[in-house]
């Protein structure tokens, strides 16, 4: 009789811990929003990807439609090479511009996807051609700089 | 001559240190040898899941929702400043789920099993019992210390996660429902930004190495106390000390490791 209400205890003792795990593997962390679903692999060169890393997301009209997996300075070009997937069920535009933007003024930076006009869709293996790089906050204070002294003086 | 004494002192201590770090070692491969039975006979080691598991539930989860709260409290007066209270979640969870679950529930897992696990067994050798078992031809550390030892190693990664989800609750319930940051923000930047590899499996596994850690210091100094009750209040009180020491030495290590230079 001792034993069983041991037991009990223990039993319920382990399923607690495990339904812990569980919560903070689904609520938590990001298991729930791995996606089972197939994808798609296209790359896409930018001459200056910022603060971009991988796994950060790809979001089309504000819609998370995929990852990005791999990020390699290709030395033929002198450009990074980004490897995006993309989920099966969002098929895109062989013109499709591919943005690297800032989540808010200090947030991530991800992929925005502006699909084009084209009748063909982007495949397996293929190359996002139009992209534009990530705005660096220094550049652009430099340009504004350069733009005033420029400037007759009044 | 104080100065040739102090001199001998530390090298005795340096070499009786040595003299116990190689036993200690030998004994946590004892251990190993001998756990068979442990499984063999496996209500031996729930009745010492029951002792270190279950009746440490209580103070993990009050802890934890404590613990839980402050960060909710303190993050959020931190993160006001820079106008992302929405990180809040992010903040609370992966300080959690990474470095708060695992430490504190293992420091408070030594001091609250630990420290009972080392009276048990020093107390057992001051009253002869395990030179009775020895005698009657049953093994001390496959009977006694080894279904400890695997109580305290399945009991501590499930405790920490116990620690890490009630904590989650606790900074929940001061951002969101007291101070009454936006809920939705509170969960998806949490859920972006927390990986279920690279955060909470990392945790387990540091939460799992501290429990094989705790388990074995604090057998060790029970079965190796002196036989008498200044002995084994010694070895007590060296259970938590060292305990806390090893883990906090160990998180750095592995946190190093798995978070370091990325």
């Amino acid at each position: 009789m001792e034993r069983t209400t041991l037991d009990l205890w223990v039993g319920m003792f382990v399923v607690a811990g495990i339904a812990a795990l569980v919560m903070l593997a689904m609520k938590v962390g990001n298991l729930s929003t791995y996606n089972v679903s197939e994808t798609y692999e296209v790359h896409a060169y930018f001459s200056n990807i910022g603060g971009l890393k991988p796994k950060a997301s790809i979001k089309s009209a504000g819609v998370l439609v995929g990852r990005v997996t791999g990020i390699t300075l290709d030395t033929e070009r002198y450009e990074a090479k980004v490897m995006m997937s993309v989920d099966k069920r969002y098929q895109f535009p062989k013109d499709t511009f591919a943005n690297i933007l800032t989540s808010g003024l200090l947030g991530e930076q991800y992929i925005g996807l502006a699909p084009g006009g084209d009748e063909e869709m982007l495949k397996n293996g293929d190359q996002v051609k139009m992209t534009q790089s990530a705005v660096v906050l220094e550049d652009l204070i430099s340009k504004f700089l350069y733009s005033k002294a420029e400037e007759p003086a009044k | 001559m104080p100065v040739a004494k102090t001199i001998r002192g530390i090298g005795r201590g340096s070499i009786d240190a040595v003299w116990r770090i190689g036993r200690a070692t030998r004994f946590f491969f004892l251990i190993l040898l001998y756990s068979g039975s442990s499984f063999r006979r496996f209500h031996l080691t729930i009745k010492e899941l029951f002792s270190t598991g279950v009746m440490s539930l209580i103070i993990i989860v009050v802890a934890g929702l404590f613990v839980g709260m402050v960060l909710g409290l303190q993050g959020y007066e931190t993160l006001k400043r820079y106008g992302s209270e929405s990180a809040l979640g992010v903040m609370v969870a992966l300080g959690l789920v990474r470095e708060l679950g695992p430490v504190v529930a293992a420091l408070l897992f030594a001091s609250r099993a630990g420290s009972a696990m080392t009276a048990e067994i020093g107390l057992m050798k001051a009253t002869e019992q395990i030179s009775a078992m020895e005698m009657m031809a049953v093994n001390p550390i496959a009977r006694i210390v080894a279904p400890r030892f695997w109580a305290g190693v399945i009991s501590m990664p499930l405790l920490a996660a116990l620690f890490s989800a009630v904590g989650v609750f606790g900074g929940y319930f001061v951002g969101v429902m007291q101070i009454g940051v936006d809920e939705g923000s509170f969960w998806s930047q949490m859920q972006s930004a927390v990986d279920f590899r690279e955060d909470i499996m990392n945790g387990v596994l540091k939460s799992f190495v501290f429990g094989t850690a705790v388990t074995v210091i604090a057998l060790f100094e029970g079965y190796d106390a002196p036989p008498t009750a200044e002995g084994v209040s010694g070895a007590t009180t060296r259970t938590v000390v060292t305990s806390s020491l090893v883990i906090l030495m160990l998180d750095f290590i592995l946190t190093a490791m798995m978070f370091g230079g990325k």
